[in-house]
Parts: structure tokens; C-alpha cells; sequence
């Protein structure tokens, strides 16, 4: 149990920049050092936790510590994963406040803060051919962006409208609707 | 204050609810419900957790979960613990539904992945996600992020020249993005 929570502590500790960047060292840990997962099985793995809701990295924790050890198994991996990301940015928060201010901070923050609005855009196009966006789905995209941007829709409700488009598409298509 | 860690509690609940498609698509929820809805924060301090959460390790959901959780305490003009509470509260709450469906999930979605059900609703899905995306960045690019050519046009210009170096760098070259973080942080503190 011990071994669990370590090992996804690491591993939530060396993950920077979100959840993909931990495949390979999960990939190391887990199928070849601790051979916890066939390979095969840590593919299906991520695209099951591709597919759910909440954050990827947690829920690849979940899963691997369920399959090992239950819903112990699973608590364990969700606090080692979860925990290095807490203490650090707790800390950061509370220096943070007081030198947020600081004249040489916030010129820096103000050159990083284009930089992040543009990582956030880049994935954009890659995760475009990822979902397979043919000029007969596209306008699902678009409508999402406008709905979101020039209306103020909670993405919540673009997610849970776009699931049941899908399911009654889905439904209609095969003619049993 | 009890209302308000409620809310915190509810907010990052639904969040890791729906949050499907990992971090990024998950900043433009949390941003949403923070910035836009709740006004817990401004753009601009929400961005510097955006920015914070790229320079630090672990998954973003979790890092900005824990920023806001105690940002917007202290924002009401709580004190500090009362922040380090609200930073639990959050966390915690965004990843219970994790906890909860993915054991649900895990038994049932590998048997029935292929089901024609199934893939249908992520047919529709997926493409939203691409959506959820592009408003991210869309609602980010603000008079507070950019500046704008006639109230400040040294910054604009150079936010925007930023902004594309950020771009093409980490698109076309691959670029890590810590290092392109680190280098537009430089500029920053040399040119504005």
C-alpha cells in the first residue's frame, strides 16, 4: 500500500504540464519496473480515462488502484496523486498574494500571460484531427466556441447537450428513432 | 463564509463532473464558473494560475483547484487559513467524481466501450471538446492579458508578438513550454 502511495506520488510530482506528459513515466513505472499492468492493458487504460469525466492523471490512479487493491487501493493512488500538486501550489498561493504586486513580478507576468493564452490555443489543431473534424461535423466545434465565447454558455451545458446530440443522432441514424 | 465554501464545493464538484478532455478543455469550465459566473476572480489572476499551473508540477485540474480554492477566500478578505480550507474544499471536490465514476466506469465502460451507444455520444463529444478548446483562448484574450492598441500599444504589440512566438514555438518547433513560459516571463520583465 505504502509502495502504491509512493510510487504515484512521484509520479504526481513529476508531471508538468498536464496529464499526457505522465503516460511515459507511468509506462515505466507501472508496466516495467512493477509489472502491475500488461501494456495492452495500460493503451485501454488511457483510453478509458480519456473518455471520462475529471482529471486524466487522477483517473488513471483510480484505476490502476482499484484493479490492484480495491477502493483502498483506489483512495491510496488518488492522495498520492493528487497531494504533490496541493502542497506546492498551497505554498506558492500563499507567498504569491504579497509579491503579486511587486513591480518586477508583474512585468513578468505581464510577457507570461500572452504566452499561456497561446499554449492554451495550440492544442486547438492536434486535438482537432484527434476527434476526427470532417466538414460534416465542424460546425459542431464552431457553434461550441461561439455559444461559449460570444454568449457566455457554461461549457457544462455545451458538454451535456453534445453528449445527448450524440446519443439522439446516434438513435435517429440507426432508424430507431 | 459557510455559503461560499458550499459553492466551492458544488462548482469544483460539477467541474470534475463534466470536465471531459483533459486540462485544457477543463480551464475553460473553471474559468466559466470562477471568473465568469462566481467573479471569485479577475482574467487576469485567473491567467496567473494558468501560467503557475504550467510551471509546476501535477495536473492542472488539481493545481488550479487548490489556487482558486484559496484565492477566492482571501479575495472575500478571509484570512490566509480560511484560504488553505478553501484550497482543500475545492481539491477534494474535484476529484470525488473521479473517484466515484471511474470505479463505477472501470467495470462497466471495458465491456461496452464498443457499444453503438457509446460511440455515439462521444461522436458528438470529441468535437465539442475541440470547441470547449478554442472559447478558452478566445475568452482569455482580454484588455488584462493583452492590453489594447490605444490605451497601452507598447504592450499590445508586444503581447501579441508574444502570443505568436508562444504559438509557432511550441506548435512548429516543439518547444517545451515551461521554457517558452521562462523566456516570455523574461521578455516580459526586459521589455514592459
Amino acid at each position: 500500500m505504502w509502495e502504491l502511495f509512493s510510487n504515484f506520488f512521484r509520479i504526481g510530482l513529476f508531471t508538468i504540464g498536464g496529464g499526457y506528459a505522465m503516460i511515459p513515466l507511468i509506462e515505466a513505472k507501472v508496466v516495467d519496473e512493477k509489472r502491475w499492468l500488461e501494456r495492452e492493458e495500460l493503451l485501454d487504460l488511457i483510453a478509458v480515462a480519456q473518455s471520462c469525466p475529471g482529471i486524466f492523471a487522477i483517473n488513471i490512479g483510480i484505476f490502476i488502484g482499484y484493479k490492484l487493491k480495491g477502493l483502498k487501493g483506489a483512495i491510496v493512488t488518488t492522495l498520492g496523486t493528487a497531494l504533490p500538486s496541493f502542497l506546492i501550489i498551497l505554498a506558492i498561493a500563499l507567498c504569491f498574494q504579497q509579491f503579486r504586486d511587486n513591480i518586477y513580478v508583474e512585468r513578468i507576468f505581464r510577457g507570461i500571460r500572452p504566452a499561456v493564452v497561446a499554449l492554451i490555443a495550440a492544442p486547438v489543431f492536434k486535438m482537432a484531427r484527434m476527434a476526427k473534424i470532417s466538414r460534416y461535423n465542424v460546425w459542431i466545434p464552431v457553434i461550441a466556441t461561439l455559444l461559449i465565447w460570444m454568449m457566455g454558455v457554461s461549457p457544462i451545458y455545451v458538454i451535456l447537450v453534445a453528449g445527448i446530440g450524440g446519443y439522439i443522432y446516434g438513435q435517429v441514424n440507426d432508424g430507431k428513432l | 463564509m459557510l455559503a461560499l465554501f458550499i459553492l466551492l464545493f458544488l462548482t469544483f464538484f460539477q467541474i470534475g463532473l463534466f470536465g471531459f478532455g483533459g486540462g485544457y478543455a477543463m480551464i475553460s469550465m473553471i474559468q466559466g464558473e470562477v471568473v465568469n459566473h462566481y467573479h471569485w476572480m479577475s482574467n487576469g489572476q485567473f491567467t496567473d494560475i494558468v501560467a503557475i499551473s504550467q510551471m509546476t508540477p501535477g495536473p492542472i485540474g488539481i493545481n488550479s483547484a487548490t489556487y482558486v480554492g484559496y484565492t477566492a477566500l482571501t479575495n472575500a478578505g478571509h484570512a490566509w487559513y480560511w484560504g488553505v480550507l478553501g484550497s482543500a474544499i475545492a481539491t477534494f471536490a474535484v476529484v470525488l467524481p473521479s473517484l466515484i465514476l471511474m470505479i463505477i466506469i472501470s467495470r462497466f465502460l471495458m465491456a461496452y466501450k464498443h457499444h453503438p451507444i457509446v460511440e455515439h455520444v462521444f461522436s458528438w463529444l470529441r468535437p465539442a471538446v475541440v470547441g470547449l478548446l478554442a472559447a478558452a483562448s478566445l475568452c482569455l484574450m482580454t484588455e488584462e492579458n493583452f492590453s489594447t492598441p490605444s490605451q497601452c500599444p507598447w504592450q499590445f504589440w508586444i503581447s501579441v508578438g508574444l502570443f505568436l512566438f508562444a504559438f509557432v514555438s511550441t506548435t512548429v518547433y516543439k518547444m517545451n513550454p515551461i521554457r517558452v513560459i521562462c523566456l516570455c516571463g523574461v521578455a516580459g520583465l526586459l521589455l514592459m
